[in-house]
């Protein structure tokens, strides 16, 4: 009797996950391909349905049909905008994710040696924005940075600047909205593995003749590497598809593929168009999801030794 | 144990029953945000007992998307009349039930007249609840500083590059409605504001390209706050929210003066029509709402506060004279002349405007 319960609770403990994924992740994906394949049209819902019982003029005879068409796909290909939307969101995602990095390594690195008092406190004071909706500091950003706001009257103030900076409604502002905002998921990782490195790594190479920056490049980055792939990763991925980012704080050249999809379902009511648009971005982040998937399973471990 | 299972099931029968008379004593409206009387929701409460949650939106394009996914779960929406019009098409809406309806007598004949004409035949699917006009806001001493005989009263202030480029630096803010740009693009160079014709809506492109470059932003909400603190001089948009954004600028008292005109080309004349959608949970205080809404009272201190004219002529005697004989609010008989309304584009003409409209925002 043992053996076999135990091999039921394994069963079922491997199950959530499968469910889990199939219930938040197939069954969505399987709604936004078959609209995809649809035609739009004016009705609820605004579009046509693939399978359909079409009904004889006896009212007997009975068929199932089915209509579905590969135009919106070809809609994707043949016009410029999708692609141009898509290369500009790739590009505004890596280079945020190279600041978050130049920003987020030197912040984990200073936590993760400072004294234990300190440690929880820093750590904390990285998570404490969350507990401010997202919304309302992506909000404060324009009171920072608009013409008439804090920053400009700060740098006026003590005489850098002369006229304000135009920073609001640039690619800048959308720099910095998505750097703030994904800053922790940079930040943690790297913490993660660097509080779990050996220090005496580096002081052995230092006895040896090291010197202190060419430890740095020859031991602590290559161990801080999965924290590095995987904050990279959780800040990049997000970014590509970010919507409110730019809306709020980017300008109207700012072309982001999440601002193409709004304009298809919003705009031009054609979900279907919308839906395409949504797979192929899917397809194209699944690449680098099964990478951080890959390390998450290698190496992802919050925890202190 | 019998005793205790009797008791648990009578309780939640009574929590049930609660729960179902909650539900129809709850009333769902989703309305344009900065669109209401400061106690019109909270007097109606008052008077019915009747519970109302209030969403807002800053578009057509939201609420229709919300609309045609279905189960929007509210009772009162209120789209332009152009949207209402492919909303009926696509079966969104019930009709009204006019017995319900005692105020109804208090619209403008004329005003309903055009509505059934152009979007709701018969007006059976909606009511006017306030119209107003599409034109120029603005920042009367930054533009006077700039340009001291600026053709403020025309469509130059944005489409003629020498103008235009003049006022780029102080902040030029643009509705980010396609539907609203191309007929002002159209009356600028003399076509029909209206046209649905691909080749002359294609004309529009050049006239808005040349004003990209001068404008900031894009935006259909920002301008209201945007020019009350004067972080921008210009901005095509809402009537009533440029009325907003100045009378924001005189409770602030930061010596900003905002005004606004209708542009001699013409203007954009819209109505947002209150109407019942289709699955909407309670209908019956559905119908009381926009009764209440039709009470001459009620709509004259809609209107008092936010500066949008109704189509209730009943109202006019209790509506603050600084607003009712104000032309750019109420215009004169020749001014409506001038203005005119739009009816929804096609599949394909929207998407050929929205295209164009993306190549003019992005470049692209």
């Amino acid at each position: 009797m043992q053996p076999k319960s135990g091999t039921k609770g394994r069963r079922i403990a491997i199950a959530i996950p499968y469910v889990w994924l199939a219930v938040f992740f197939l069954a969505p994906f399987l709604i936004v391909l078959k609209i995809s394949l649809s035609e739009p049209a004016v009705s609820i819902p605004p579009y046509l349905p693939l399978f359909e019982w079409t009904v004889g003029a006896d009212n007997e005879e009975r068929a199932l049909s089915f209509f579905a068409t590969a135009a919106n796909f070809a809609t994707l290909f043949a016009d410029g905008l999708y692609a141009n939307a898509l290369v500009s969101s790739l590009k505004i995602a890596a280079i945020a994710t190279i600041v978050a990095l130049i920003i987020g390594f030197p912040m984990a690195y200073a936590i993760a040696r400072a004294p234990d008092r300190f440690r929880h406190i820093l750590l904390f004071l990285v998570i404490l924005p969350f507990w401010t909706s997202f919304l309302i500091r992506v909000y404060a950003w324009i009171g920072i940075l608009k013409t008439e706001g804090f920053l400009n009257l700060a740098l006026r103030g003590v005489g850098v600047i002369d006229s304000p900076l135009t920073i609001l409604y640039t690619d800048v502002a959308v720099y910095i909205g998505i750097v703030y905002t994904y800053l922790p998921f940079m930040i943690l990782p790297i913490y993660a593995v660097l509080v779990r490195m050996d220090q005496s790594m580096i002081e052995a190479a230092i006895d040896l003749g090291c010197r202190p920056i060419r430890a740095f490049w020859l031991i602590t980055v290559p161990l801080a590497r999965p924290g590095i792939i995987a904050g990279c990763l959780l800040v990049f991925i997000p970014a590509v598809g970010e919507f409110v980012i730019p809306d709020l704080l980017g300008g109207s050249e700012t072309l982001m593929i999440g601002h193409t999809l709004w304009v298809e379902f919003f705009n031009n009511r054609d979900w279907p168009l919308a839906s395409a648009v949504a797979l192929v971005l899917l397809v194209l982040l699944l690449a680098p999801m099964v990478y951080l998937r890959r390390y998450q399973l290698r190496t992802w471990s919050f925890e202190k030794p | 144990m019998r005793l205790m299972q009797s008791v648990v099931l009578v309780a939640a029968g009574l929590a049930c029953a609660a729960a179902a008379l909650a539900a129809d004593r709850e009333l769902n409206v989703y309305n344009w945000s900065d669109y209401i009387g400061e106690t019109t929701i909270s007097d109606f409460e008052a008077e019915t007992g009747i519970k109302v949650r209030y969403d807002v939106f800053d578009s057509n394009d939201i609420l229709e998307t919300k609309l045609l996914a279905g189960q929007s779960g509210y009772d009162v929406v209120v789209p332009s009349g152009n949207f209402l019009a492919r909303q009926i098409q696509a079966g969104a809406f019930q009709a009204l039930d006019k017995s319900k309806l005692q105020n109804f007598d208090n619209l403008s004949p004329e005003i309903m007249a055009d509505v059934a004409q152009a979007w709701d035949p018969d007006n059976s699917h909606g009511i006017v609840y306030m119209w107003g006009t599409t034109g120029i806001g603005y920042n009367v001493e930054k533009i006077a500083e700039r340009m001291p005989d600026a053709p403020v009263d025309s469509l130059r202030m944005l489409f003629d590059p020498e103008i235009v480029s003049r006022f780029a630096d102080c902040g030029i803010h643009v509705l980010d409605a396609a539907d609203e740009v191309f007929p002002a693009a159209l009356a600028y160079i003399g076509e029909k504001p209206d046209s649905k014709d691909p080749d002359v809506l294609r004309k529009a492109e050049p006239v808005l390209m040349a004003m990209r470059p001068h404008i900031a932003k894009f935006h259909s909400s920002e301008y209201i706050n945007a020019l009350a603190n004067g972080d921008i001089c210009l901005a095509f948009g809402w009537s009533g929210d440029v009325f907003q954004a100045s009378d924001r600028a005189v409770e602030a008292d930061n010596g900003v003066e905002v005004s606004y005109t209708i542009p001699e080309e013409g203007a954009l004349m819209w109505m947002d029509m209150m109407a019942i959608p289709v699955d909407a949970p309670n209908p019956e205080a559905a119908h009381l709402f926009i009764d209440y809404i039709m009470r001459p009272k009620v709509i004259a201190e809609a209107t008092n506060y936010v500066y949008y004219a109704n189509a209730n002529p009943s109202s006019d005697s209790m509506i603050e004279p600084e607003i009712r004989e104000d032309p750019a609010i109420y215009p004169t008989p020749e001014v409506m002349q001038k203005l005119y309304i739009n009816t929804p584009y096609g599949r394909s003409e929207q998407r050929l405007i929205n295209r164009i409209w993306t190549r003019v925002k992005t470049g692209q």
